[in-house]
């Protein structure tokens, strides 16, 4: 039997596109409107433009980190925005000693 | 296969109550969770003791479970008894998991333990759940749900990009409706540069739910595995440098190994152990390319020789030290 070619796939580095619409954002973190919604209202992520709703690679990060820690950990939102500006704190002071070492 | 002492993984006697079981639980999850977490194998450690705390909150599951004692002796291998869950129901899609929420936080592959034990029941494999659903959400949507997939490949992928057969299992629906896993190998091409953690979209290759016509697209989460000079991090690399203790002590150029090729690394004279030189722009070629860290490790020469042996005694006379000062000795 001679063997299947399977053709090549590719596609995009997710992290890298420029923006991301609601439906998007909801596609990947496999939530609904309303639970991306709340993100907004908690100032975890923050939409670009009033019309259009876009978000940045960086928003769909902290939404993804937010959901995980809601749903593993039962951490609510405005508890997951803490942990969100924590973790940019640690994440700073941990740049900073490794450049000092 | 291996028995999973759940017991032990939550540190927990076996005479638990529900409540402790919950509080063993709830420390574990925020100490091993990966996005807080700075342990090793936080991952893997996490997805452990969701597992564990799957079975013994469940009071049907931790009772049968508990009638499989406390495993075969070391060395033997498990086997499920033949007359295994008769008399139980387990509950499946749907039931609620670890997560407050109630779905199931070790999204990830559950242990072959306790597949063999509990079955597949609504458990996404290498699958992120919706919230507020076990098994596969029955959210209306416009498209296909995406689905999501980790897959590991040789960092020389992303050095050089290529491509790549990678082999998902990937959750589907049968014509029951029951889920049930898939096996599916794709060509994918990986992106030159790409760091582990970030994911490929490929468009079109997701779920297509009954009656949807547009499928979703697939992220590929992807991961390195471990190679034998470099040490991805972000989109950097670290590389051990064997360095002689003169060529610390009083610098020197060396050659150093890079993903482009073999460069010459000045060694700052008056070097220690541990530290870090960088080599800009030679790390993983991502949008913004990051740089390769040679962090130096101080090797010994033998002194298999009479003259090696003569030239440390000479060395030890010549710069007397102590190097345990530190510690008051």
């Amino acid at each position: 039997m001679a063997p299947q070619e399977n053709p090549a796939l590719s596609g995009p580095i997710l992290e890298e596109q420029d923006e991301f619409s609601i439906t998007e954002i909801c596609s990947i973190c496999a939530v609904e409107e309303r639970q991306i919604l709340e993100l907004v209202e908690q100032g975890i992520i923050e939409t670009h433009s009033v019309t259009q709703w876009h978000f940045s690679a960086s928003d769909l990060r902290r939404a993804r980190i937010s959901l995980r820690l809601q749903r593993d950990l039962g951490v609510n939102p405005a508890g997951a925005a803490l942990v969100l500006d924590l973790l940019e704190r640690v994440e700073s002071l941990e740049r900073r000693v490794h450049r000092d070492t | 296969m291996d028995f999973k002492d759940y017991y032990a993984i939550m540190g927990v006697p076996r005479e638990a109550t529900a409540e402790q079981v919950k509080q063993a639980y709830r420390k574990l999850a925020r100490k091993y969770h990966p996005d807080v977490s700075k342990e090793k194998d936080a991952e893997a450690r996490f997805k452990e003791v969701g597992e564990a705390y799957e079975v013994l909150r469940d009071p049907e599951k931790r009772a049968a479970y508990d009638q499989l004692g406390s495993g075969p002796p070391p060395g033997q291998s498990f086997r499920p008894p033949p007359d295994w869950g008769s008399g139980f129901e387990f509950r499946g899609a749907g039931h609620a998991g670890p997560g407050e929420n109630g779905n199931a936080a070790f999204g990830g592959d559950a242990s072959e333990f306790f597949e063999s034990l509990f079955g597949r029941g609504g458990f996404g494999r290498g699958f992120e759940q919706g919230a507020g659903h076990g098994g596969f959400g029955r959210t209306r949507r416009d498209r296909g749900e995406d689905h999501h997939a980790r897959v590991t490949v040789d960092l020389e992928a992303s050095l050089e990009g290529g491509t790549r057969a990678l082999t998902l299992s990937v959750p589907a629906m049968a014509e029951d409706g029951r889920p049930q896993l898939r096996q599916r190998t794709l060509n994918v091409r990986i992106p030159r540069g790409i760091q582990a953690g970030q994911h490929i979209r490929l468009a079109g290759q997701g779920q297509t739910l009954p009656g949807e016509s547009k499928a979703g697209d697939l992220l590929l989460e992807v991961g390195f595995a471990p190679h034998p000079l470099y040490r991805p991090e972000g989109r950097d690399l670290y590389l051990d440098l064997p360095v002689a203790p003169w060529e610390a002590a009083l610098g020197a150029s060396v050659p150093v190994p890079t993903p482009g090729g073999t460069v010459e690394l000045k060694i700052p004279a008056g070097s220690r152990a541990g530290s870090r030189l960088r080599l800009r722009g030679r790390g993983l070629p991502a949008k913004e390319a990051g740089d390769l860290y040679a962090v130096l490790q101080v090797v010994l020469p033998p002194a298999d020789s009479d003259s090696a042996r003569a030239a440390y005694s000479a060395f030890a006379e010549a710069a007397p030290f102590n190097p345990r000062s530190s510690l008051g000795v």
